[in-house]
């Protein structure tokens, strides 16, 4: 069943920039897929319509059954309650320890507070950081602090993870560990789409690849199909 | 259960956002403090202009002289035909006795010869003191009143009356649009500061937005922010009105220069203008921060 569904989609920014060009695209339930390409091949604008900061300029793009393009402004955060969503700057709030960044997500929906906490500590569990709620973001690491981000987007038990550049900011190793985490998640059921421009990293995990180049889809490989050592 | 949940939560981070951003919360608060007490004084001086010229106001009178040979039953008829007149608001009679007797207790020279004076060589006039509804019209009720019969002249500081009346036109208007132009400075000194604060905060806004935050759930705790910095904003000026006007009352003996120009009288105009002073700050406070965060829920 396909989760995802782009159909004929087409992203023209206000100056001009056309970012993707008609767009057809198939992802089904709990399926983990990398998007790849150069900077400015429309990577980010792809990402960005799933959650709906931005809107395509025409054609439909459905998740989990929702007409995203057509979600209204102030209908947005009924989409976003229904997936997560990983940045490369990780988004925390700086002022808010850790326990209290992945709780805000909760808190706004309002669930009880002995509800929220067992979620949250279930959630940090699961990203390896239950000893560190109490720990404001700049004491952690930076694979750390990426780890609360997952752990806040995961909180809510999404059906889809969306995430953009996670590891961008972080060094090889720690890169591996948040791809871990993120693995575990997609063993759990939830569907990833991330976008990277880490190759290696896409090597290694032997995920579907989709491949885009100037707002074109250049090519789809299968699970396990895609090296850059091949293609380069 | 839920929306009450969700509303005390957004009510704490209200609370609690002000000390968090303390240095921000700071600027916001002496911003609306200078900007409210600039207002404060604004509304004191310009209430008390206001209740000078009406008590000035109150004070013009049409003084009528009645003909020496008009009889007592005429000037009663005479009054009572006056008070029929639609801007005339009272009538008192005082007779030439009374008014020699008034003179003679405020000068002793005039009283010797005040004193030979019987009831028929009185040479002052019988009077009706004429007191007005609407003064802008005083000039035409005279001229009406001194067209009666038996009237001998109609006095009301012509010339004075009018100037004072213009001159009180221009002080009225120029105090409507400064208090205007006032309120207009604050909101926009307000919403600004308030806008800076919360400018810093696009990212959490932003954040917010992504976890899946309603824009209601979001506005709510920047709102009561809000709140609380008009709150605490308007504390000072509040104290300033309180303190400060009892203080100046007291030191002018409720007077300014001379008995003509009288101040307010403290209670209960200072409770009154630090209401004001409260509900602008907190309205205003509102009202930026909710100006503020929309701008950013456009993403």
């Amino acid at each position: 069943m396909e989760f995802i569904k782009f159909r004929n989609v087409e992203k023209t920014y206000k100056n001009g920039v056309n970012a993707v060009y008609n767009m057809n695209l198939d992802i089904k339930k709990g399926e983990f897929v990398f998007v790849i390409g150069a900077s400015g091949s429309g990577k980010s604008t792809l990402i960005k319509m799933l959650y709906r900061e931005e809107r395509p300029t025409s054609g439909e793009i459905y998740v989990g059954g929702i007409n995203v393009a057509k979600v209204k402004n102030n209908k947005v955060y009924k989409l976003r309650r229904k997936i997560g969503i990983v940045f490369q700057d990780f988004k925390l709030l700086p002022k808010l320890t850790v326990y209290e960044n992945v709780a805000f997500a909760l808190e706004i929906y309002g669930l009880p507070t002995n509800e929220i906490k067992r979620k949250v500590l279930k959630a940090l569990d699961l990203v390896g950081l239950k000893s560190r709620t109490k720990s404001y973001p700049e004491q952690l690491s930076g694979g750390e602090q990426q780890r609360v981000a997952i752990a806040r987007a995961i909180v809510n038990s999404p059906k889809l993870l969306i995430c953009d550049e996670p590891t961008g900011n972080l060094d090889p190793d720690t890169s591996l560990e948040v791809m871990k985490v993120i693995e575990k998640i997609n063993d759990l059921g939830t569907t990833i789409v991330m976008a990277t421009h880490d190759r290696e990293m896409v090597d290694k995990m032997k995920k579907r690849v989709i491949l885009l180049d100037n707002g074109k889809l250049l090519k789809d490989y299968e699970k396990g199909s895609y090296s850059h050592y091949e293609n380069a | 259960m839920k929306m009450l949940r969700i509303i005390s939560r957004n009510i704490r981070d209200g609370f609690k956002s002000v000390g968090r951003n303390f240095s921000l919360s700071i600027a916001s608060i002496s911003c609306i403090t200078i900007t409210l007490l600039i207002v404060g004084i604004a509304v004191i001086v310009s209430y008390n202009v206001e209740n000078m010229t009406k008590l000035i106001k109150e004070d013009f009178t049409i003084v009528t002289f009645v003909n020496a040979d008009a009889t007592k039953e005429q000037i009663q008829e005479l009054k009572t035909n006056v008070e029929t007149f639609k801007n005339v608001d009272s009538v008192d009679h005082e007779t030439k006795t009374q008014i020699s007797n008034e003179i003679k207790e405020t000068s002793s020279e005039l009283s010797s010869i005040i004193d030979s004076w019987s009831e028929e060589t009185n040479p002052l006039y019988d009077t009706l003191l004429v007191k007005v509804k609407d003064t802008e019209k005083i000039s035409d009720t005279a001229a009406a009143i001194k067209n009666l019969d038996l009237v001998e002249d109609v006095r009301y500081g012509q010339g004075m009356v009018e100037n004072l009346l213009s001159v009180f036109k221009v002080l009225e208007k120029a105090m409507i649009i400064a208090m205007v132009a006032l309120v207009f400075v604050t909101l926009f000194l307000i919403t600004n500061t308030i806008k800076i604060t919360i400018f810093s905060r696009k990212r959490e806004i932003e954040i917010m937005r992504l976890v899946g935050a309603s824009n209601i759930s979001i506005k709510q705790p920047f709102v009561i922010e809000g709140f609380c910095l008009g709150f605490l904003g308007a504390l000072i000026p509040i104290a300033a009105t309180l303190y400060g006007y009892s203080a100046l009352y007291k030191h002018f003996n409720g007077q300014l220069f001379s008995p003509f120009i009288k101040l307010v009288p403290a209670e209960p105009f200072i409770y009154v203008v630090s209401l004001i002073l409260l509900g602008l700050g907190v309205v205003v406070g509102m009202f930026g921060s909710y100006r503020a965060v929309r701008k950013y829920l456009k993403i």
